[in-house]
């Protein structure tokens, strides 16, 4: 094979790891890229039902609501709000890799504060958005009456419109809108939920000089790598539930 | 130092420039982000006014979801560091994931054919496409 005196290294002729990435650092991957899977199936899943329908609520329509802003009609506006904090709280978790990267104790500490402040930011606004979206109140046609329901898993007030005793009014859309919206906000939630909790538990440790006497920081990468992955599955998220 | 494992002698940094690298990526991001929400809002006045495009919507829906695959790539590549891991690695995670483009052309191009097989007269489900119906019509989206 190569004769010349070259700078390649022979990463599988034994002695060293191949891949030179160490064994947590690869298993969280490899769970990642099945998780990965996990929430690319359910994304699917909801395309395949959304593209079987003649009518599908429009996102703008359903979305529009801001906190403390009434009922003024602002569409994408919390959304973007949300979608911010996390690319903010992705960033300030690579920060925090890169203080651990020069075992900067004090600099870990301050960057995981602010990822955790981040994640509590986040849930807190999806916590709001559910609960606008459960308790919210829409005249929906039933049965040739009018009722005033919310979107649930059971429930979708965002059907097609029709014209009732002179007034357009809407009709119960399709209720897999509802199930696959909380299903997979839900799923994402709960991981930046675990999220958060990995981060209080990496600051804690941080905190007690574990990583400090161990002499590096890699359990900081682990649980930024998961961060991430938290914040990448949100692009996703955000391009099939509002976007699109 | 890293001295825990003395096969994995690789390490990433620490290098000068990494921050900047890292606000650089930030300001991509939040720039994409910006232009995602700008072609959606695009997309919002379109369908309001009168008889939009469908073809021209259909397009700047594809242009968004390029935007986020780009996302994902700077997410994926600066932010967990792939990039910067050895090549064989990052292909055992990301050859994998292209098993993504077969599943998402079938299970979409199935789900088109359900919705043509139910609009179909002796189809599965006939189902009448409206939407301004006289009161008493059969009421769309009921399951």
């Amino acid at each position: 094979m190569a004769t010349g005196a070259t700078a390649d290294i022979k990463w599988w002729g034994g002695g060293r790891s191949p891949f030179n990435v160490e064994y947590g650092k690869v298993m969280m991957w490899y769970f990642l890229m099945s998780d990965a899977f996990t929430f690319g199936a359910f994304l699917i899943s909801y395309g395949t039902i959304r593209f079987s329908q003649n009518y599908w609520p429009d996102p703008n329509h359903v979305f529009n609501a801001f906190p403390f802003a009434g009922h003024a009609n602002l569409p994408l506006a919390f959304v973007s709000l949300m979608t911010f904090i996390l690319i903010i709280s992705s960033v300030t978790m690579v920060l925090a890799v890169h203080a651990g990267h020069h075992n900067d104790k004090k600099g870990v500490i301050k960057w995981m504060i602010w990822t955790i402040i981040g994640g509590f930011a986040f849930l807190g606004c999806q916590a709001w958005e559910w609960t606008h979206l459960i308790l919210g109140d829409h005249e929906v046609l039933i049965n040739g009456t009018i009722e005033k329901i919310g979107t649930t898993v059971t429930r979708n007030p965002w059907g097609a419109e029709v014209l009732h005793n002179g007034t357009m009014v809407a009709t119960p859309g399709p209720v897999a809108f509802g199930g696959y919206f909380f299903g997979i906000t839900g799923f994402h939630g709960f991981h930046v939920f675990s999220g958060v909790v990995i981060n209080i538990i990496m600051l804690l440790m941080a905190i007690n000089g574990t990583f400090e006497r161990r002499g590096h920081y890699n359990m900081i990468e682990k649980a930024g790598l998961y961060w991430h992955f938290v914040d990448l599955v949100w692009v996703f998220v955000f391009l099939c539930f509002y976007l699109v | 130092m890293n001295t825990h494992s003395p096969e994995v002698t690789f390490h990433h940094e620490p290098q000068e420039g990494q921050v900047k690298k890292i606000i650089k990526t930030t300001i991509l991001l939040s720039v994409i982000t910006i232009i995602e929400l700008i072609l959606g809002f695009v997309i919002y006045y379109m369908n309001k006014g009168e008889a939009p495009s469908t073809t021209l919507i259909l397009f700047i829906k594809g242009v968004i979801v390029i935007l986020s695959l780009l996302k994902a790539f700077y997410i994926v590549g600066v932010f967990m560091h792939l990039g910067d891991e050895i090549r064989n690695f990052a292909l055992t995670i990301v050859v994998p994931l292209l098993l993504f483009v077969w599943f998402i052309a079938a299970f979409l191009w199935d789900g088109d054919s359900w919705k043509n097989l139910r609009n179909t007269v002796g189809g599965s489900k006939p189902y009448p496409q409206q939407t301004v119906a006289p009161k008493d019509a059969k009421k769309p989206g009921v399951e």
